[in-house]
């Protein structure tokens, strides 16, 4: 077994690199070269040419990604352009209320996945399996950013029950956890329905699968509780539902950029969504490269775990 | 590392047994379930005519999407004259959320053709060819499912810039590996089906193979799974206009209407959320036809 979970983490590596290749060569996507995007326009052809150097622009790419490279390893994204801050600085807080939501996101979407998947899937046919599949349709559909501002629009604006933006209300210094919490509450909503709906599709055909197979029968025609037959179904089906819920974890960090620029949280899609505008290249590559690296450890974390649950796993 | 499991080799040019016991082939039974199946039909006139009003929105449309009157800004729903109310520009609703539909539906469902013919071409070399090309093919794929497709799509289009092309492209790349990945799924398993076996043994070349016998069994699944990716594409394209890295203004895109009515949700929260309406009815219409799709044409995803 730990072979197994060394061999999962040595395949991390490569997967890392090819990462931060791909994070490195957005910086060059761009339209000319980043200095141009980074200075007015009619700066001197001498500041050009130094910050040029400075920064290592003017040696060959390779070169060029190796450096960074080695930066990075040693936990150096640079600094922002706009603030001159350290851009792991602003990433580390940003990340941690990016993770809150995400969270709390997860737990909403992936109970009422699960549950309303495998309800739909034991009363096949029947009108709660039509209403719950309508509405895990209906939430892999809606546009989450319209449903913020939906939300904001019912909640915030016409009853005037919740706050439409920010983490804590302006004016005060420490948020306490309630206000924060209060904060909290639409944003989760508007993130939530996509993993909800994708959840309770994919539970809802786990469930089916298994249901079809002949050990349930066999179960039944021994005479078992259907409480104990139902437990039989569910851990069965459930590995291909983490899974798929520890990639949903990842977009949703990913799909945060779109909830958390309406809402004002200040995240890491927000911030990202800032260094985009602002054509802050460090904070753009540091943001996106952090975010990724998370997302393939939290997929190698899956695998691990699903290999500790289902031992069959790791033969493939 | 399966996402697509095909239960039997089902060649389609095999005759099946329809419903009323006479042979039908495998296209005849699909359009059969297919008319029976009222759900994807009403989601597949839904889509019709939304591409119908885009495509004829200057025929439908009562007035100019451009010209707006400043008397008139963010007028209710339901003004004489101005059905749907007015935009933050008093420019009419109704026909820029008919414009607004071109690029919408240019932007969402273009990257996904592109990604299939890619991905796809990609997926079966990777599949047919197996190997060491399969495995760099693969490996390259398996590096851009470290992002999140979202992230990834804003990164991209963050780094080259704001734009119509700048978002098709980025969604592209966006939704090439996970096609990839199906179609090698798809063809590693399809290759190792007798009849190819067979086609092989009678001497048939790899261009005939493929061109008979691969892609007539390869492409109802793949094309099944792209079209599942419309949806999310629509969603995400509209998306990045709304962030502002797409459409940019005065242009009518439905993503950028919602982003710029955003400040008129104190004054007229009904016109502001509309645009969200068109986006919501076309992905889901797309989520309906493909889940009708699958069932009809019998494929596992």
């Amino acid at each position: 077994m730990w072979g197994y979970i060394v061999r999962r983490l040595l395949l991390g590596i490569p997967t890392l690199l090819g990462v931060t290749l791909i994070v490195f060569s957005l910086m060059h996507l761009a339209p000319g070269d980043p200095i141009s995007a980074m200075l007015p326009p009619d700066a001197p052809q001498e500041v050009v040419q130094m910050i040029r150097q400075q920064m290592g622009f003017d040696r060959p790419l390779p070169v060029q990604y190796w450096l960074w490279l080695t930066r990075v390893a040693q936990g150096d994204l640079g600094r922002s352009i706009a603030t001159r801050r350290p851009v792991i600085q602003d990433i580390r807080s940003a990340l941690g209320n990016t993770l809150i939501l995400a969270l709390a996101a997860a737990c909403l979407g992936f109970t009422l996945g699960g549950t309303l998947g495998s309800c739909a899937a034991f009363s096949r046919g029947r009108w709660t399996d039509k209403m719950f599949s309508a509405a895990a349709i209906t939430g892999v559909s809606l546009p989450h950013y319209w449903v913020a501002i939906l939300l904001i629009i019912i909640f915030s604006v016409e009853l005037n029950w919740l706050p439409a933006m920010g983490m804590q209300s302006t004016g005060s210094v420490s948020a306490g956890w309630g206000e924060v919490a209060r904060h909290m509450i639409l944003p989760t909503i508007a993130l939530a329905l996509i993993p909800m709906g994708v959840i309770t599709r994919m539970a809802r055909a786990s469930v089916l699968e298994i249901l079809s197979q002949e050990f349930v029968m066999t179960l039944r025609a021994k005479g078992l509780w259907s409480r104990t037959i139902t437990r039989h179904i569910v851990k069965n089906a459930a590995p291909p539902v983490l899974t798929l819920m520890g990639l949903q974890f990842g977009y949703l960090l990913g799909g945060s950029v779109l909830v958390e620029t309406v809402f004002s949280w200040p995240g890491s899609g927000y911030l990202l969504n800032l260094a985009i505008f602002q054509r802050d290249f460090p904070v753009l590559q540091g943001t996106i490269l952090v975010l990724a690296s998370f997302f393939v450890m939290l997929n190698l974390l899956v695998d691990i775990v699903q290999s500790l649950v289902d031992p069959r796993i790791r033969r493939t | 590392m399966n996402p697509t499991v095909l239960e039997q080799p089902r060649p389609m040019q095999e005759l099946l047994e329809g419903p009323s016991g006479k042979p039908m082939s495998y296209w005849q039974l699909v359009w059969w379930r297919l008319r029976r199946d009222k759900v994807t039909l009403a989601a597949a006139a839904v889509i019709l005519l939304i591409i119908l009003s885009a495509v004829l929105a200057s025929y439908l449309a009562p007035y100019d999407p451009f010209q707006g009157s400043i008397r008139k800004r963010l007028a209710m729903v339901g003004t004489p004259g101005h059905v749907l109310g007015t935009d933050e520009q008093g420019r009419d609703m109704l026909t820029r959320l008919l414009y607004g539909g071109r690029m919408s539906l240019v932007s969402g469902v273009t990257p996904v053709l592109i990604a299939l013919l890619v991905g796809s071409t990609l997926g079966i070399t990777a599949g047919y060819v197996g190997g060491r090309l399969n495995l760099l093919i693969m490996r390259v794929v398996d590096i851009f499912f470290a992002f999140p497709s979202i992230l990834l799509a804003i990164a991209i289009s963050g780094a080259l810039g704001a734009g119509l092309k700048n978002t098709m492209i980025a969604l592209s790349i966006v939704f090439t590996p996970p096609i990839a990945r199906v179609a090698e799924s798809i063809t590693t398993q399809v290759r190792g089906w007798e009849f190819m076996e067979a086609a092989r043994a009678s001497g048939a070349g790899s261009l005939a193979i493929i061109r008979h016998h691969m892609i007539a069994n390869v492409v109802g699944p793949i094309f099944v799974y792209a079209s599942t990716l419309i949806s999310v594409s629509v969603i995400i394209a509209s998306g990045l206009s709304f962030l502002g890295l797409g459409v940019s203004p005065p242009n009518a895109e439905w993503g950028l209407m919602l982003n710029t009515l955003r400040g008129s949700i104190y004054v007229n929260p009904l016109v502001a959320a509309l645009p969200g309406v068109m986006i919501f009815m076309t992905s889901m219409s797309f989520n309906l036809l493909s889940d009708g799709l699958r069932d009809a044409m019998d494929v596992r995803l």
